[in-house]
Parts: C-alpha cells; structure tokens; sequence
C-alpha cells in the first residue's frame, strides 16, 4: 500500500444513482459505515470492488461510485472468489443477505470460508426475504410467522457464526445496523484480516420483519445486552460495566464483580487470536436472557490465505519451468520430425483446404 | 478442414502382457474368443517368452497376447497395440516398443515396486519417464491388493489368489470394450467344474474387474489416425481434452493476458481442467470449484477482473451454469464455456459419446440469452476451435460455448504442432479512454462494448443482472429492453464477419450434399470421399461454426437436390436449420447410442436417400 494519504472522504465512495431502499431501512447506515471505512483503507479507489448477489441488501453495489458487480442469487461469493484469485491487488467486498448466502448460496458460503480467500463479507441478517415481501429464511426462529408459514416455522435456523466456525472460518465478527461508529471499526478489521472475513449485521427491515432485533439492538438496552469485545480486553458489560464473563465447568457464565468473590481478575480477557475455536463457538452462542449477545471480533486468527497461496504457487512453479511458452510446450515430450522429399510446407490451419477437392 | 480417417471404434490392438505365470495367454484367449462371438472379426498373436524358464519378474519372463479386432474384415494383429495391460514393470518393458504414440497402458501399480523395478532392469524410480512414454494415457489400477480384497473370503492361500489376477485385468477390458462376459463365465463354470471354489471365486474376481472399470468410468480409447502425414513438420500425439487446454493457453498468450480456469471435474471434461492445472509454470490458474456454479461464477469473476477466462463441463455441468451463463450474456463479458458433450439426459452415459447438447448450448438458458456456438471436428483441431473461441469472446465481448465430445475429448491423434506465429492475432476490447468510457456504449459495427475492469483508473463503474441504459444504470424502459435484446442477438450474429466460409468438401453442386457439425468429422470424410471414388456425386459441408451460421450457409445449401443432416441425438442441428433456412427439405441420419457414426451405415443411408 502508497504512503501517499489519498485523503479519500466518505463522499468519494457514493455513486450518482439514487438510493433505493425503504426509508428507515438499516441498509442506509450499514453503507454508510463501509463508505467511511473505505475512505480510511487508503487504497486507491479504483482497487475497490463490490460484489453482490440477489436480495435488497444486494443493490449496494449500484449506490457506490467503485467497480461493482451485481450477480445472481447466492453467488456473490463465488464470483468474488473468482475476482480476488484473479487479482488479489484489489479489495474485494460481498455485500449478502441471509437468502443469499445461507440458503441458496449456503454451499459457496461454506467453501468460500473453508478456502480462505481474502474476502470482506458483509452479512445483511434480517431474518427474513424481504424483497420477495416477506417469506421466512435460513435465519428465521423456530415457529415464527411469515408469509410462508403462516402457522409458524417447523424448522430450526442457522446461527451464522456456527457456520463460520464449522466451515474452518478465521475471522467471524458481529454488529447492530444502526451503531454506525461500531460497525466502521468492525469492517475495518475486517479488511486488515488476511483471509475470508465474514460480518454479520444485525439488520432492521423496517417493512417485512420491523424490530426482529430491537430487543438486543435498543440502544436504551446496549449496556446489558451487548457485549463488545475487544481482543486483549476482558470481556465485561452491564449499565456500570460491573459485569463479566468467566468460565464454569467448562462453560461461560455471566458475573458480578464482588459478588460471590469474583474480582476484576477472575473475568476472562478476550482473546480473538485463539485457533482453538471452542470459546468462540461458546461466544457465538450466548442468547438472551442468560447472556448479553457477543459483538466486535470474536475470531481472528492466522491462516493461509487461497488467493495469496495461488500467486505464492504460481511463481514457485514458474521459477523452475522447463517450457517457457506455448510454443516450448507444443514441441515438449514425445514429438517426431516429418521432412520426407515428398513432404510439403505446411499449411496453417484456418487456410487448409478440404482434403478431397479434386 | 484436414485428411484424416477413424479408426472404427472396435478395430482397437489390445496387449495383454504380464509374467509367465500371471496367465497372460489364457486371458488374452478368453477376451478374443468373446470378442469373436460378439460379432468382430479378430486376429490374434501369442507371443510366449523366449526362456521357458525364465526368472520371474523379468523382460525375459514377460509373456504377451495380442488381439485386434474390429468390425471389418481385419487381417493383422495389428503393428503397434492402441492398449498395453501389464501386470509388472517387465511387461511394459517389453511392450514399450509395440505401443503406438499416445497409446494407453493399463497397469498393475501394485506390482511397481523397488524390487520389481530392479528385476525389470529399470535405473530410476520412474519407469514411463524412463521409457518415453510420457504422452501415453496410463490407468494405473491396483490389480493385486484389488483382487485380494475381493477374495479375502473364500480363504484361499496366496498363490491362489495371485493366479486369479488375470480374472480382474479381465473384467476390466471387458467393461471398457463392452465385451459380454457369458461366453467367459460359462467357460471358467465348463473348465473348473469339479472345482467349485475356482468357478466362484474366479468369477467373483471377473465381475469385480468389470464393477472397478464402470466406478472409475475408465474409457474406451478412440483413435483416429491419418491417411498420410504429408506436411513437414514437428508432430506429436494430442487427445482433444488437452489440444482444448492448450488451445487457450495459446490465446492467453497471444492476447497478453492471464489464463483463468474456473471448473469442476465431470467425465469426459475433466482432463481440461487436468492439463490447465498442470500448467502453473506458464502462469495458468485454475480453480477447483464446490460445484458447477462455482465453477461458472469464479470464471465470471477472473473475466470481470479482467483475465481471459474458461470453464469447462458437460452436458449436466452446462445446465447447472446456465444462469450465470446468462449473466455473462447480460453483463457482456468474455467468457469461453467448453462443453465435452456426453450421452444425456441426466446422468446418461458419462463415458459415452453424444451430440446432444446442441440446442441446450444454443436456447438452454432464461430470456433472450444468445452467445455464441461453436464446435470442433477432430481431437487436435480442438486446439484452433479452442484458440478462435477466446479470440471471439475477447474481440466481441460475448460468451462462447464451444461443443466438443467425449470421442474427441479421449480420442487422440498425430498433430502437426503449428507455431505461434501461425495463429491470427488476439485484440482483446479493453477500454482506453476514460473520459469517453460508458459500460454499455458499443462499437457502432460490431456492437460490442469496451471491457474495463478493476485497477484500472477512471473506469470505475457497475454491471449486473439487471437491464441497463448505456451508462450503466439499471433501466426498466421498455424500449430500451426491446433494443438491448435485440442487440445482444445482433451482437452475436455479426461474429459470422470474422468467421470463414463454409467450405464444400467435392464438388460446390450435386446430387448430395451430406450436412454434420462438430466430432463426427472424420467418419462424414471418410464415407463421402468412399462414396466419391464410386462416383457418386455427393459432397460434404461440415459445420465448426454453429451460431452464427456461416454467412454462405444458404448459398451452399442451393446447389444441391438434397440435404441430409447426420447427427448424434434425434435430429437438433436439422431443427435449426431448418429454423434459420426454412425453404430447404432436411432428410436426417441419427444415432443414439452413445458410439459414433459407422462409415458403412452412413453410406448405406446416403445410397438410399440417393435412390429415392
């Protein structure tokens, strides 16, 4: 990356095209924040690419002024792992929904992640089909009714970051639409981490789903219902920040700081970094009432990275090629010379005539 | 259009070769004799060691029986086998001289080991480097732990299983020749018959070696062969899976731009995505997709990143890519999808032959979804169809689908390699000029737009799905739908100015005139030049360029009384035409039945349309 500051603003990142989406959506911030974000990255603009596939959450790409490539239903992440193999120079962004990369797009979700592709996934989790109006999705709770289940789900849902874990994921992060200033510091780590960056947004359809997350997103509510982790920090919330997490048998469990004897000390310090996915996978889970929900990054961790392995193999395997272009490589291995006197000069292709023209 | 003859598909040279004792004679026998009474003249040569005793293990040891067959009247055994079995490393040895160029061996891998390597006097751990038999196909199928897995319960000793080997070496062959097996079950059930436990256990074995070759799809090798390789030159041996991977290496290369392969393995495509792979060392990346879609979907990415990108597949594999094979339609990038045609629908016949994925290539998508179609006729041709498919995609800013098929996927055949400088130059249409630059504004002859792609300054701007206006904004304007869509068909149809003619193979007007596309080529030359030299005033047009038509088409096509259309499927390419040319009367030649065309039956049926 330049030293040069290109001194970006969020207004270098919004496209001319008029923005689209219901008023009161949780799009607008969600844009907002990675406008602001890119702006920070110091990457020169035409190195941005945004890539989307079907849902409301999917036009993004048409509000930013980068390149952009609005796909097919499910398969925004595929196509950005074609872009970002092709040329990881760029910063390749997915904007998806729940639709999108849970359901339809659940295989390339998966092996996008397993991969590890330099990828900033930004995952738009309203828990519901909104721009078909309504239908219920991967991430809707058991029972709930919709459009399509008007006498309530008979399945169970997905939690994202279970998936994220499951598929070997090394960076899982979570977010409210709405906390603008949060979410600009969730992407930004999101873009330094090397590899497969997944963000799930907590995002408000204010038509088809208003206030499926109000109960943890109210910002009246924040203090005890959200924990915001930091990597090296303990893992503490509550109006006072009195409260905490420690393990129990094995498991998380909430505190209070000078109840029962627990001090600062005994509350568990985040640690982000930790391959071992267990206590993240302990995070990912905590719900309400028992738990705050965890936000901020709960993993990132070092791995390999596909699209800087390719290169890396790529110039391993050219730096001792024994043919050094096509032409090398048609007369390699097992090849025979024709020069009898009845031979002829050889004709090229596309100007050989048909063999039995008399 | 090149001299070339087939060979029919049982006119094939089977070695089978192993030790003295691996009962070499006996299965080579077995093989013939069902062969012959399945309807092939045969011709077979013993070729017994010349030790009697001979160690085990060694080149003196090494026994072998030959056998070739086919439906014609054959007379030799043929000079040099197509297929070499070897149950050791002294077997393929000893055979390596009476293989012909890019022949296949099938070998026992269990039996490659150091101490066997050392009897057979070889001086590296690499005994097919060692030999140069590097362009051969070579199926390595563990025989020995195979054969005894599959007698572990009939407790038998060792040797015994060992002497059954034969059995499974068998019952492959059979699978991958369509040989049936009665004539050798009721044979092995006659000669052990005071044996029960041979007869079972022999069998089992036999069946086993026919159940490997149908889950490991093994097929059938095809070759063509020509009447005379009159051009001087360097030659080589080339199966049209591999001349289809270096047909675009050589496009990436000539248009200065890095080749991506998005893919998923699917018999018979996935040697492309094989030999693309092993071509890191001229900077190719490939990429091993979850699925089909994938496979299409990154293809589009690398294109939309501005690579020239390829995916290959087959029949299923195309239809699982069809809707972003639309996208690619509506975005307008290049994008070159081949299509190793196989018996359909559904599973179908993986390792059959079939041309029926025609209309698939031509409508099988949502909407006005048009791209461009074309087919190669013979396996190293496979390389130019290949080269001028990328070169129409980066040139016209469209999507290809170039149909090729299992016979010239696996078929193989001498090449004169061409030169680099031989092959027409490649302009991919990227942008210049930023400040003139909209995604959709096109050139006012060829109608395609520039391609412009990230990294590069000034350009930045947004594709998609959605119908847009010039400027790149998503547009629900009837008249601008109606006007795209036509001109995303138009677009395509003014490929056909950089395309050739249609070349008349005979005389240019006729009593005949035999009309195919893509892999039947050499069987469609080789029954009209027969007809020919009887006299018969029949000529052959032969398609590589199926959307757009070549402009002569219907110009071709008036000089003659009658055409007939000779296809494999029910009859896909005559609908079309007679689509796009309807004033002419299309009689049709079909065959399903996952083999290609016999020269015979096709001039049987020229002969008949001839005395009507």
């Amino acid at each position: 990356m330049s030293n040069i500051d290109l001194q970006y603003t969020l207004k270098d990142f919004k496209s001319e095209n008029e923005v689209r989406w219901c008023p009161g959506c949780g799009d607008y911030a969600i844009m907002n924040a990675v406008q602001r974000t890119m702006a920070d990255m110091n990457v020169p603009h035409e190195k941005f690419a945004v890539i989307s596939g079907i849902g409301c959450s999917s036009r993004f790409p048409y509000y930013m002024s980068t390149y952009g490539f609005h796909s097919i239903h499910g398969r925004a992440a595929a196509i950005a792992s074609g872009v970002k193999s092709a040329n990881p120079d760029l910063s390749v962004w997915v904007i998806t929904g729940d639709g999108d990369s849970l359901a339809i797009g659940g295989n390339h979700f998966i092996h996008t992640i397993r991969r590890n592709i330099d990828l900033n996934v930004i995952l738009f989790n309203n828990k519901i089909y909104g721009l078909t109006k309504g239908q219920y999705s991967p991430t809707t709770d058991r029972g709930f009714v919709t459009k399509t289940s008007p006498n309530g789900t008979i399945e169970d849902s997905f939690v994202p970051g279970q998936l994220v874990l499951g598929a070997r994921g090394t960076f899982f992060a979570r977010a409210v639409d709405s906390n603008v200033k949060h979410n600009q510091l969730v992407f930004a780590e999101a873009a330094k981490h090397q590899g497969t960056s997944i963000v799930e947004v907590l995002q408000n359809c204010v038509i088809f789903n208003d206030g499926i997350h109000a109960q943890i997103a109210d910002p009246k509510h924040r203090a005890e219902r959200q924990l915001f982790l930091e990597h090296g920090k303990p893992m503490r919330f509550g109006h006072d920040n009195e409260k905490g997490l420690i393990v129990e048998k094995g498991r998380l469990k909430v505190a209070v700081i000078g109840e029962n004897g627990v001090t600062e000390d005994d509350i568990l310090v985040h640690d982000a970094k930790e391959v071992d996915p267990y206590l993240h996978m302990q995070l990912i889970n905590m719900s309400m009432p028992d738990f705050p929900i965890a936000m901020g990054v709960i993993r990132a961790v070092d791995a390999p990275v596909y699209d800087q392995e390719l290169e890396k193999q790529v110039a391993e395997v050219s730096a001792t090629r024994r043919v050094n272009n096509v032409d090398e490589l048609l007369k390699s291995g097992n090849t025979w010379e024709v020069d009898e006197p009845g031979s002829s000069d050889p004709v090229p292709f596309f100007k050989k005539k048909c063999p039995i023209l008399e | 259009m090149k001299d070339t003859k087939v060979i029919e598909l049982e006119e094939v040279a089977i070695r089978f070769s192993g030790d003295s004792g691996d009962g070499m004679q006996l299965t080579g026998t077995l093989f013939s004799d069902a062969t012959a009474l399945f309807g092939n003249d045969i011709s077979t040569f013993p070729d017994y060691p010349s030790e009697i005793r001979a160690p085990q293990g060694t080149v003196g040891g090494v026994s072998g029986f030959q056998v070739q067959f086919g439906h014609k009247e054959v007379n030799t055994p043929g000079d040099e086998a197509h297929v070499l079995i070897a149950m050791n490393p002294a077997a393929v040895k000893a055979n390596a001289r009476f293989m012909k160029p890019g022949g296949t061996i099938i070998y026992d891998v269990d039996s490659f080991t150091q101490k066997n390597l050392d009897k057979a006097n070889f001086a590296t751990d690499d005994p097919f480097g060692e030999l140069k038999l590097d362009d051969y196909i070579k199926i390595a199928v563990p025989i020995t732990s195979l054969t005894r897995e599959s007698l572990k319960d009939f407790g038998m000793d060792n040797k015994s299983v060992l002497r059954s080997k034969n059995m499974f070496a068998l019952g492959l062959i059979c699978w991958m020749f369509g040989r049936p097996m009665d004539y050798i079950e009721s044979f092995i059930k006659t000669k052990f018959a005071k044996k029960p436990t041979v007869v079972e256990s022999n069998l089992k074995v036999l069946h086993d070696g026919f159940n490997y070759g149908m889950n490991m799809q093994h097929m059938t090798p095809q070759y063509l062969v020509h009447a005379a390789e009159i051009e001087r030159g360097t030659y080589r041996n080339i199966n049209g899976n591999i001349a289809t991977a270096w047909g675009m290496l050589a496009a990436a290369e000539k248009s200065g731009l890095d080749l991506f392969l998005g893919s998923y393995p699917i018999t018979p495509a996935t040697d492309v995505l094989v030999a693309l792979a092993a071509r890191r060392d001229l900077g190719v990346k490939t990429f091993q997709a979850e699925d089909e879609i994938a496979g299409m979907c990154t293809t589009l990415g690398a294109a939309f990143a501005g690579k020239l990108a390829v995916t290959s597949t087959s029949g299923p594999g195309l239809a699982l890519k069809s809707e972003a094979i639309g996208l690619a339609v509506m975005a307008e990038l290049p994008v070159v999808i081949v299509n190793v045609q196989r018996g359909g629908p559904s599973t179908g016949l993986p390792t059959k032959t079939e041309q029926s994925d025609l209309l698939q290539a031509l409508y099988g998508r949502n909407g006005e979804s048009p791209v461009v179609v074309l087919a190669a006729s013979t396996p190293s041709d496979c390389f130019y169809y290949a080269y001028l498919s990328c070169k129409i995609a980066l040139e016209r800013m469209v999507p290809v689908i170039l149909l090729t098929d299992g016979f010239l996927g696996n078929g193989s055949e001498p090449w004169r390699v061409p030169s680099m400088s031989e092959l027409p130059e490649i302009t991919p249409r990227i942008a210049k000029n930023s400040s003139e630059f909209k995604p959709y504004k096109r050139d006012e002859d060829i109608l395609a737009r520039e391609w412009a792609f990230p990294g590069m300054e000034g350009f930045q701007h947004r594709i998609g799905g959605l119908e847009k206006n010039v400027e790149g904004a998503v547009s629900h304007d009837p008249e601008n739908h109606h006007k795209n869509t036509e001109i995303r068909e138009a677009k395509v149809q003014k490929v056909a100015d950089m395309i050739p003619e249609l070349e008349v193979c005979g005389d240019e007007e006729g009593e005949l005139l035999v009309v195919a596309w893509g892999g039947t080529y050499g069987h469609m030359i080789s029954a009209v030049r027969e007809m020919r030299q009887d006299g018969k005033k029949v000529s052959l047009a032969h398609f590589n360029f199926i959307k757009p038509l070549p402009a002569n088409t219907e110009e071709v096509f008036s000089k003659f009384k009658k055409i007939i259309v000779c296809e494999l499927n029910l009859g896909q390419f005559a609908s079309y035409l007679r689509d796009k040319l309807p004033e002419y009367e299309y009689h049709q030649v079909n065959k399903l039945k996952g083999l290609p065309f016999t020269v015979t039956e096709l001039k049987e049926n020229f002969e008949k349309l001839l005395e009507e």
